[in-house]
């Protein structure tokens, strides 16, 4: 039952992709095609691109993907809890606010660190 | 081994496991293959477009489409044809099969949300018991093919708009998975069509301090999760040209625009599931599904009557959607980045401790009552308040000692040297 479940993902996984390259083949098809140089450059306000594009990010990016994954994995810590929150009572309650207090001590040790800042 | 292969791989071994399939199964799952995702979703979903043009026409002062077919009703088929007959443009320096794989992802995903929403009793396309787990999974594939939408076509302002983006998404993220566990605390259970029926015995769960505080960060964070104002930082069009999706025409473009709106029908029917109580039409009256007696023929009556609830309850979180992108100017990106941070995440934490606290207090005990709610908001009502409060107090503050630059305060008042006049501001 629980397997079936998954194979309908699958199939809904196919039907969605084919609902995405569907359109864009028809239009492979029906669609004029005249290609031009100057089509194919990229469309930066009418000024040809300057240096490279593919270029390093900055760091700024990193820090708030790194704060990502720790709340996002602190969620996967919750989600167990919350689910069976109905068994365990008050005892976990307390657990789970020192857990989360350490959590937000974290959060506001990076706001003070100026982390959350974005220049 | 690319992805047809695999889910060819992942089918043939399903086969292999001759999972028992019955006729009845089948045909559900054609029907809602066939009909509901590859015709009634999209559909709903053009008539979407149709319905913003309206509403923000009519917020501007003027009439929206009018010209193709009475009141234009017509106008979606006639930019669907429109689309698909454009030319299909890969600037030269593009990586071409991530800029044609990009589209197909974001629309994917949208798709893939949409296989666990409980529309009325036994009318979900699949009750997954880990529905709400898998639903977070599935939404957060859209910031991946975003980024390789803006990566691939070699154009700086694809480039910046897929950073915002991708930073945006994953910040918003987090508040928005937090304000769905005092659902899963108080339903005990992942599944949507679980968390459906506790809410016939207990009341919509936004009718309480800590469901009516995560429904609203639930709301927020779902508009910036789908990119919509005032939160469309990473197609704004004023800076950005048109973000990420700049080197997207005709239909590649349409995918992505049909994505956008197909998302928000998403996440309106999250919310309208785990928060507004599905179809049911009254917060605290429990439908009465035995209305018209046993018969299969009542069932079928009582279920059109949910779905019709329900796809009303969707169609006003739509419309507010719609409203606050013609009413909210677009946000700036640092104070998009603090909202999310300095915000909704400690306001979601909170939550989630409050939730707990609703539960001992009121469902725990037993049997549902007034006087058992009452109790219940009174102790909450006021920890929730005042942790609003203080969140918004603790940031004025901040703000206030440390702004980000003399011509950029994030609140309190401007120096006379900047503002002219000394003017006191408030803001985010």
């Amino acid at each position: 039952m629980i397997i079936s479940n998954y194979i309908f993902i699958g199939l809904l996984l196919l039907v969605a992709m084919t609902f995405g390259l569907a359109p864009i083949a028809l239009a492979h098809v029906v669609a004029p095609r005249k290609r031009s140089r100057v089509k194919e450059v990229a469309y930066e306000c009418g000024v040809l691109t300057h240096g490279e594009t593919w270029v390093r990010f900055r760091i700024q990016y990193y820090i708030y993907a790194l704060l990502f994954v720790v709340f996002d994995i602190e969620v996967v810590f919750l989600f167990p809890w919350a689910a069976s929150y109905a068994d365990l009572g008050i005892f976990a309650l307390v657990e789970m606010t020192i857990f989360l207090a350490i959590l937000l001590v974290g959060l506001i040790y990076a706001w003070a660190k100026g982390v959350l800042r974005w220049v | 081994m690319n992805v047809f292969e695999g889910a060819a791989c992942a089918f043939l071994w399903a086969q292999s496991q001759a999972v028992e399939l019955d006729f009845w199964t089948k045909a559900r799952w054609a029907l809602w293959l066939l009909v509901g995702f590859f015709g009634i979703f999209p559909g709903i979903v053009a008539y979407m477009v149709w319905l913003e043009r309206k509403v923000a026409a009519r917020f501007q002062d003027r009439i929206g489409p009018n010209r193709v077919g009475p009141f234009g009703l017509l106008q979606p088929i006639a930019d669907a044809i429109k689309l698909i007959t454009k030319e299909d443009l890969v600037p030269g320096g593009a990586d071409g099969a991530v800029h044609l794989a990009a589209p197909v992802l974001v629309i994917t995903s949208a798709f893939l949300v949409m296989a666990v929403i409980p529309f009325a009793v036994g009318l979900a396309p699949v009750n997954l018991p880990s529905g709400l787990v898998y639903l977070i999974a599935a939404s957060s594939l859209s910031p991946l093919g975003i980024f390789l939408a803006g990566w691939s076509s070699r154009n700086k302002y694809s480039l910046i708009g897929a950073m915002r983006a991708v930073a945006q998404l994953v910040s918003y993220e987090v508040p928005q998975v937090l304000a769905t566990i005092p659902v899963v605390l108080w339903a005990g259970s992942f599944s949507l069509v679980s968390i459906f029926d506790r809410q016939v015995n207990q009341g919509w769960f936004v009718a309480s301090p800590p469901g009516l505080l995560g429904f609203v960060i639930l709301f927020i964070a779902s508009i910036a999760e789908v990119n919509r104002a005032p939160f469309d930082l990473p197609e704004a069009e004023s800076e950005l040209i048109a973000g990420y999706h700049t080197e997207y025409s005709g239909m590649r473009f349409g995918l992505f625009f049909l994505a956008e709106y197909l998302s928000v029908f998403a996440v309106s029917c999250l919310a309208t599931a785990i928060f507004l109580g599905g179809g049911m039409p009254i917060p605290f009256l429990a439908f009465p599904v035995n209305l018209l007696g046993e018969s299969a023929w009542s069932y079928v009556i009582v279920d059109a009557m949910l779905l019709a609830v329900f796809l009303v309850k969707v169609l006003a979180i739509v419309f507010v959607v719609l409203w606050v992108r013609a009413t909210l100017p677009r946000m700036r990106v640092d104070r998009l980045m603090n909202f999310s941070w300095k915000y909704l995440v400690p306001l979601a934490l909170v939550n989630v401790l409050v939730a707990a606290v609703w539960y001992e207090l009121v469902i725990r005990p037993g049997a549902f009552d007034a006087g058992r709610w009452m109790m219940g908001t009174a102790v909450t009502g006021p920890i929730v308040a005042a942790a609003c409060w203080g969140v918004f107090a603790i940031n004025r503050a901040h703000g206030a000692r440390a702004p980000v630059s003399e011509q950029w305060p994030s609140v309190g008042r401007i120096g006379p040297g900047v503002g002219g006049r000394g003017v006191s501001r408030r803001g985010l």
